[in-house]
């Protein structure tokens, strides 16, 4: 899986491209961790290049909203595929990371 | 029509997208959707995950897959040679988790399987028996 930041404003973009499991769930907490400055607020989750997730990937996308949320931010997701919006609405993940249909409406509304 | 397959993998993450694109392969031998194939592997990929994480932990141990087609149903069977589950109740809870999996596992596999059957015995091994019938199959016996 590839994951690659970049930071916008007090946002930090996240594009993932790949099978998201228990082989690539640490790899994406280590860099999102290392990406987590201060002056980072939220986290936008770009899941277009996602071909697969399950419950090991969830769990780091959920361990990663507890760093953001001690600091009082939030998770938003854009680019979801209808596979990964199911698997996001059998866990639950939708209660607590909010889908956008833009980047520019995720910027305006996060 | 009648077919199986077994696959023997080392209890490494890197193995679990084979078992899964296995599976998804030897699947579409039936009618399933890709929504349902997709499901499919949601499942092998907790299944094999579970072994991984729970049965051998920090060991090196083997997975076996098999996988079986007949009376127009998918058969599959995980199995380990681990340490077992204490408690299977307990395991089946989706609130229970031992790691940062959010305790889904068993959850999406009751989700996405039509029977789900855990047989396990401590310090001998754990089997995972899952059996999915497609959609349309179902819709033709109603």
């Amino acid at each position: 899986m590839e994951v690659n930041c970049r930071q916008l404003t007090n946002n930090l973009f996240i594009e993932l491209e790949g099978e998201f499991d228990l082989h690539t769930a640490d790899y994406f907490s280590t860099e999102i961790s290392n990406q987590l400055t201060t002056e980072i607020d939220n986290l936008i989750l770009d899941l277009d290049g996602i071909e697969f997730i399950d419950s090991s990937g969830l769990g780091a996308i959920l361990g990663v909203y507890k760093k953001i949320n001690q600091k009082g931010g939030n998770i938003g997701a854009i680019n979801i595929t209808p596979q990964v919006e199911r698997i996001f609405e059998v866990s639950g993940l939708l209660k607590i990371i909010d889908i956008y249909s833009s980047k520019q409406e995720v910027l305006d509304k996060i | 029509m009648e077919n199986q397959v077994e696959l023997i993998i080392d209890s490494r993450s890197s193995n679990v997208g084979l078992a899964r694109v296995t599976a998804a392969s030897f699947a579409s031998q039936l009618n399933f959707t890709l929504a349902e194939i997709e499901e499919i592997k949601v499942a092998i990929s907790e299944a094999v995950s579970n072994a991984i994480i729970h049965a051998y932990q920090d060991q090196v141990g083997k997975v076996k897959m098999k996988l079986r087609i007949y009376e127009g149903q998918l058969e599959i069977i995980i199995k380990d040679e681990g340490q077992g589950i204490e408690d299977i109740e307990q395991a089946c809870q989706s609130s229970y988790t031992t790691t940062d999996r959010m305790g889904l596992g068993l959850a999406f596999i009751e989700s996405f399987m039509d029977k789900f059957e855990l047989k396990s015995k401590l310090g001998v091994g754990t089997e995972l028996r899952m059996v999915k019938v497609p959609a349309q199959e179902k819709q033709q016996v109603n």
